[in-house]
């Protein structure tokens, strides 16, 4: 492509023919405050705050201004302060009101910039938004009333292929709102609120049971606390904490993360990524049986709540295509209150279990009463890798300084469970472990490169000994929809799917960090197959741990027993369900 | 026999929706366009207080506005067409357009209605196409113009319900270089009046009949975002915009003036961009909740807004505010 000389701030700049002013200032790290830009999404020129003055004194916004040669910006004029700080102030009347409730913490990227161009938020004030905070089911909620009216979250949600959200009423009344239309529903995907500049469309807070179970603990720190505090970490979580923090995306923060959990008051600090051997283990199992004729083909990963909730919800002729098995926390989850309580000889009833996800639709799918085994919910607890973020910080732990710790005893994993969080990634696991059920040889080249990347459908043929399995991986809703009806126009095209409702699969997830973005997504996930690369260990079956777990205490349990502690059902649901 | 779009320049016809857009320019630019089928939208949504010709026009004249419309249509050779009607509007004129309609429908003509509530961003030709197709009425971003990519992505023509009526007179050979005015005000005769498109402001009070006796000044153009003007420069001043002309007593008090414009502008505000949505909402404030006028705060939002809105609406609040501080109060802020 053709490139273009500009100069920002007297700053000379190459850049694309089509780059807009903004994009060029954005790669060359120069701040220019934007609320309604974002790279994925429809340009939106709504929030009026990226004005930057050019060459003939005219101040324009910057989103919409496409570059040209000669081109001579200014981002700081007197005359582009005077309106900035007006929009600013206009756009963020009150907002100071709303920030007590926000979960962005100390590194809220508004708060920062309100600090940096000396915005009150107070010269103006806002009348009340007569209207209540919308919970959708217990993941995410809204709050009109501290709505900016961006718009992200409403493109976020079309660009998924939900379009649950839209803004509704006029001038400054306008805020965001749920569509009435019984048959759209919320998949609690969670990338609203991992779009949403000001919190006002957010996860629902966990913080503070989580703080009051810890600061339990520390009251009773002589032996006496009665609880027993596990934190287990999704896969993605470590690979993205560290923006909450000012790191680079894809900065793997295991160990710190270790060490940072104990210093909080977790008994013990084990890993999601050991469930993603355990459902992995499960899953193969089940795909193998499939493949030799026992149930219908093709098997569709559940792994993802926000799929089994757009699967339950928008398709559910669907379902008895969704493998059984359970998801990595709930299967880690359940192992802890079960086989780990019996080896470490403590009472089941007194483990608590924080799952640190990068996840909202996590926190609906752990209070499912069908996953409960004898009478416990496997996850108590679901903070967001955001709402991770903040309680470290509000407990003062800078996590980049701390020293790396190692994880507990049955934290353990494979490779295969670290890549889960990459799109493809719990295909790939799948195949590494079922090529051996099917075919009972371990497999020599474990890496699929055909279904990793950020595409949202990928497709491939992995050959079985001499049998051809064709699978397919797809992420957001919209090329859900496009697999299903593949699925129904050619029922034998495929053996295999993997569905993610989030871009890029969970490392994108709506609990990530603010901004997340494909660019972004794109070097979390090189982080996760890094960590998959360096590993002996890369199939799920040969996990020391699993294999304890299957063969000396799951398989001496009767099946109806080990079918609560592995396998899920699913069924048709209403809005709001 | 000179062809129609030939004889639309030679009268020099612009839009009279108020942008004063040439008529014969915008053909050609549809016409030019790709895409099928192209679409014709009649808009008649005036939403500004102080003007309201299009509904005066259509009573009047339907067969004309129809016609307008059959010749563009032939022009760009589509048979699709809607109206973007103020609901009230509708109600009032049915029983003579529908009758018109039916006879050309029998031609293989397609009309579409679309009834919206009263709304000033109706008249913004994007915001309209939008609210048309379903969507949340906000203006779009442009370009992409509706004469390439408008109504459901196909090139589109939108013409205000006078401009027609002056396609349809020029067709016929009976152009006149009139316009419609709507007085209205502190007036003896209020109305519309179909007079030459160049008197003055005051030549158009004395031949209505309007003019007053006690010391005045007039607002043109829209009642709303129109221009401030004294009597003086009334000798001078011509028409703008819409065609309105609103005449005010010298003794009207600037609180009120203002409540009714900010009034209007935090109420029709789309809520698509920050100045426009909030800066409305807080000018209408800051003159409720004082009794003093804060001049320099409000002069602080009016700059922002005009520079800074995403549309024609949260713009053109400069030119009324501006004007009567100039004009008629004689401050500097």
């Amino acid at each position: 492509m053709k490139k273009v000389n500009i100069h920002i701030n007297g700053k000379k700049i190459i850049c694309d023919q089509k780059e807009s002013v903004l994009q060029a200032a954005i790669r060359n790290d120069i701040e220019i405050p934007h609320f309604c830009y974002h790279e994925d999404l429809p340009l939106g020129v709504r929030c009026k705050t990226c004005l930057v003055e050019t060459d003939n004194g005219i101040v324009t916004t910057s989103c919409d201004l496409t570059v040209k040669p000669g081109l001579k910006i200014k981002t700081d004029s007197p005359k582009v302060k005077k309106l900035r700080d007006e929009n600013l102030e206009l756009l963020l009347a009150d907002h100071k009101k709303t920030c007590s409730k926000c979960s962005k913490g100390y590194f809220c990227k508004t708060a920062r910039l309100m600090m940096k161009f000396k915005i009150s938020g107070t010269k103006y004030h806002k009348d009340k938004i007569d209207k209540p905070i919308h919970k959708f089911g217990n993941a995410i909620e809204f709050d009109p009333q501290a709505c900016i009216s961006c718009n992200k979250c409403v493109e976020v949600c079309q660009n998924i292929g939900i379009g649950f959200l839209r803004l509704e009423g006029k001038g400054s009344k306008t805020h965001v709102a749920y569509n009435p239309d019984p048959k759209v529903d919320c998949i609690y995907c969670g990338q609203c609120t991992a779009h949403c500049p000001v919190g006002a469309i957010r996860e629902q807070s966990q913080i503070s049971p989580v703080e009051k179970l810890l600061k339990n603990k520390k009251d009773h720190a002589k032996g006496r606390a009665d609880k027993i505090l596990i934190a287990q970490m999704a896969p993605s979580v470590r690979a993205s904490i560290g923006e909450e923090f000012g790191l680079k995306p894809g900065s793997n923060m295991e160990g710190e993360m270790v060490t940072a959990l104990r210093r909080l008051g977790f008994d013990y600090v084990f890993d999601v990524n050991m469930g993603a051997d355990i459902t992995t283990y499960v899953e193969a199992t089940e795909l193998a049986e499939r493949i030799n004729g026992h149930g219908k083909l093709p098997m569709i990963t559940s792994c993802c709540p926000g799929w089994v909730k757009y699967a339950e919800f928008y398709h559910p002729e669907i379902l008895p295509n969704l493998t059984k098995a359970r998801s990595p926390q709930i299967h880690s989850g359940g192992a802890y209150k079960t086989w780990w309580a019996k080896k470490a000889g403590v009472n089941p009833k007194k483990i608590v279990i924080v799952s640190l996800m990068p996840c909202t639709a996590k926190k609906y799918e752990s209070k499912f009463e069908k996953l409960k085994i004898n009478g416990m919910y496997p996850v108590d607890h679901v903070l967001t890798t955001r709402e991770t973020g903040a309680l470290l910080k509000k407990h003062n732990i800078d996590l980049p300084k701390l020293k790396k710790g190692k994880l507990d005893s049955p934290g353990t994993y494979s490779g295969a469970a670290a890549i889960y969080g990459a799109s493809g990634g719990v295909m790939e696991s799948a195949l590494r472990s079922a090529y051996y059920f099917v075919t009972g040889k371990e497999l020599k080249k474990v890496e699929f490169k055909a279904v990793r990347g950020m595409q949202g459908i990928k497709e491939a043929t992995i050959k079985f000994g001499k049998k051809d399995i064709k699978v397919a991986v797809a992420t957001m809703a919209k090329n859900f929809h496009i697999l299903i009806e593949e699925i129904k126009k050619h029922p034998k095209k495929y053996h295999y799917i993997e569905m993610m409702a989030c871009p890029g699969g969970c490392i994108g997830g709506g609990g990530q960090p603010y901004p997340n973005s494909e660019r972004i997504i794109a070097e979390r996930t090189k982080a996760l197959y890094k960590i998959d690369e360096k590993m002996k260990l890369r199939k799920a079956h040969l996990n020391p741990q699993v294999i304890d777990f299957f063969e000396n205490y799951v398989k001496k349990l009767p099946k109806t027993k080990q079918d609560d502690l592995l396998l899920t059902r699913y069924w048709k649901r209403k809005k709001f369900e | 026999m000179k062809n129609l779009i030939t004889k639309i320049k030679e009268a020099k016809l612009v839009g009279r929706g108020g942008a004063c857009f040439p008529t014969a320019t915008k053909w050609e630019m549809v016409k030019k366009a790709k895409g099928n089928p192209k679409y014709v939208i009649c808009n008649a949504s005036e939403g500004e207080m102080g003007v309201f010709k299009d509904l005066y026009i259509l009573s009047k004249y339907p067969a004309e506005i129809v016609k307008g419309m059959v010749l563009a249509m032939n022009y760009l050779k589509t048979k699709e067409a809607y109206f973007n009607f103020n609901s009230s509007y509708y109600k009032q004129t049915k029983h003579k357009l529908n009758p018109i309609l039916k006879k050309f429908e029998k031609k293989g003509y397609k009309f579409t209605i679309y009834k919206e509530s009263p709304s000033y961003i109706g008249g913004e030709e994007t915001a309209l196409l939008n609210a048309i197709e379903g969507k949340r009425i906000e203006p779009r971003i442009k370009p992409p113009f509706p004469s390439d990519v408008g109504l459901f992505q196909k090139p589109t023509l939108v013409h205000n319900v006078e401009t027609l009526f002056n396609i349809a007179k020029v067709a016929e050979g009976k152009f006149k270089p009139n316009r419609f005015y709507c007085l209205d005000g502190k007036i003896k005769n209020p109305g519309v009046y179909y007079l030459a498109d160049n008197l003055t402001i005051y030549q158009i009070l004395e031949q209505t009949k309007n003019l007053p006796k006690y010391g005045w000044f007039a607002q043109i153009g829209g009642g709303a975002s129109g221009l401030v003007i004294n009597a003086t420069q009334a000798k001078l001043q011509k028409m703008t915009g819409a065609g309105s002309l609103e005449v005010h007593s010298t003794k009207k008090k600037p609180r009120a003036l203002l409540l009714e414009w900010f009034k209007f502008y935090a109420k029709e505000s789309c809520g698509k961009c920050t100045p426009c949505r909030e800066g409305s909402y807080q000018l209408y404030q800051l003159v409720k909740k004082n009794k003093q006028i804060p001049w320099k705060k409000i002069m602080d939002i009016v700059d922002v807004m005009g520079k800074t809105s995403f549309c024609a609406l949260g713009k053109s609040i400069v030119v009324p505010v501006k004007s009567y501080l100039t004009n008629i109060l004689k401050k500097k802020i």
